[in-house]
């Protein structure tokens, strides 16, 4: 065993369920991009994001965080 | 047509036991997991498993992507073989549907970007990736005050004055999770290495929550964990309206690639 962890609540393995939407917030935007045989490039995955907006809307730059102008470094650019 | 291509998971170092644990794990489509070693030496491995082609090619893929119970079911399986790696080892976790022809293209891929890897594996070791969320919830923020007695104010006049305090109020929860960010950024630079920022969350997947306004992703070793935890979770102490949701600890998705440009806002990147 490698997990010299002092606590048990950094265990990465609990019986969990974790919320969809912060999921595909990491598989979608995250993780490392490698070219695969199957193409489906950033631009791509961007596409997935749109149509499923009315689920997910992750194209926020028609309802930007109220202090966009000094938090979000991509302001209304996002998307 | 029972072909089958290979989705890959992750790249992790290998050691002895990597290959057993692998071995019981079921991937996407309820696949056996296996892993790839390099061709040039065997201490990176691809964590992948065979997946069925139909599902896979280009086109069906992108029709499947925009079904959410398939897109649910493959994010889910992908994730559930990132965390169980997770537990004994450093992943470098790969975008959802990474697909190759076969194994051998996959080694390619591995062979091919083996030095960044390693790099990257380094240094997300004994770190874990936390999210952190604000809520601002308006309706639960203090009341205003109470209209003045004996003012007979026209409709329209007393519209416009119910609008401003609810203006008001609305203002001052924004001030408030604002303080909260600001609390949870200097968290973050005492005990991050790292800060990732997803697009706040909306829509009906969001629930029920109120509006998220910050939807980060901080960098954590293993040791300052807890404390991190504890403490982001108190910053909205005495601040009515704003809610902190923190989840994790997670796989380091968010940070599986290095952060391209420079955020000046960033977290931990102080000398």
């Amino acid at each position: 065993m490698t997990t010299p962890s002092p606590s048990s609540s950094a265990e990465p393995l609990a019986q969990r369920q974790v919320a969809l939407i912060d999921l595909l917030d990491r598989l979608l935007s995250g993780g490392a991009v490698l070219t695969g045989d199957v193409v489906l490039s950033i631009a791509d995955i961007d596409l997935v994001r749109v149509s499923l907006r009315a689920l997910i809307v992750s194209i926020s730059a028609q309802n930007p965080s109220p202090w966009a102008e000094t938090m979000s470094p991509r302001g209304t650019h996002g998307g | 047509m029972n072909d089958l291509v290979t989705y890959a998971y992750a790249v992790a170092r290998a050691d002895d036991m990597l290959h057993v644990r692998a071995a019981v794990l079921k991937g996407v489509a309820d696949s056996p997991v296996h892993l790839v070693p390099g061709s040039h030496d065997d201490t990176l491995v691809l964590v992948v498993s065979h997946v069925p082609a139909q599902d896979f090619q280009e086109d069906a893929l992108k029709l499947h992507l925009e079904d959410l119970d398939w897109l649910e079911a493959v994010a889910r399986a992908h994730h559930g073989v990132i965390e169980a790696m997770a537990v004994h080892t450093t992943v470098l976790p790969l975008r959802l549907a990474t697909v190759y022809l076969d194994d051998t293209r996959a080694r390619d891929v591995l062979d091919a970007r083996r030095a960044l890897f390693a790099e990257r594996l380094a240094h997300l070791a004994e770190h874990v990736e936390w999210g952190v969320k604000i809520h601002v919830e308006p309706s639960s923020a203090p009341a205003a005050p109470a209209p003045q007695r004996g003012e007979a104010l026209s409709p329209g006049r007393a519209y416009l004055r119910d609008r401003r305090q609810q203006q008001s109020v609305r203002d001052s929860v924004y001030q408030d999770a604002r303080q909260a960010a600001e609390t949870i950024e200097a968290l973050g630079r005492r005990y991050a290495v790292e800060r990732a920022r997803h697009r706040v969350q909306q829509g009906v997947l969001a629930g029920p929550v109120g509006e998220n306004v910050v939807n980060d992703a901080y960098l954590v070793p293993r040791e300052h964990c807890e404390k991190f935890r504890s403490e982001v979770l108190h910053a909205a102490d005495g601040l009515r309206g704003v809610r902190i949701e923190v989840t994790g600890p997670w796989a380091p998705y968010s940070f599986a690639m290095p952060s391209v440009v420079a955020d000046d806002a960033a977290a931990g990147t102080e000398p």
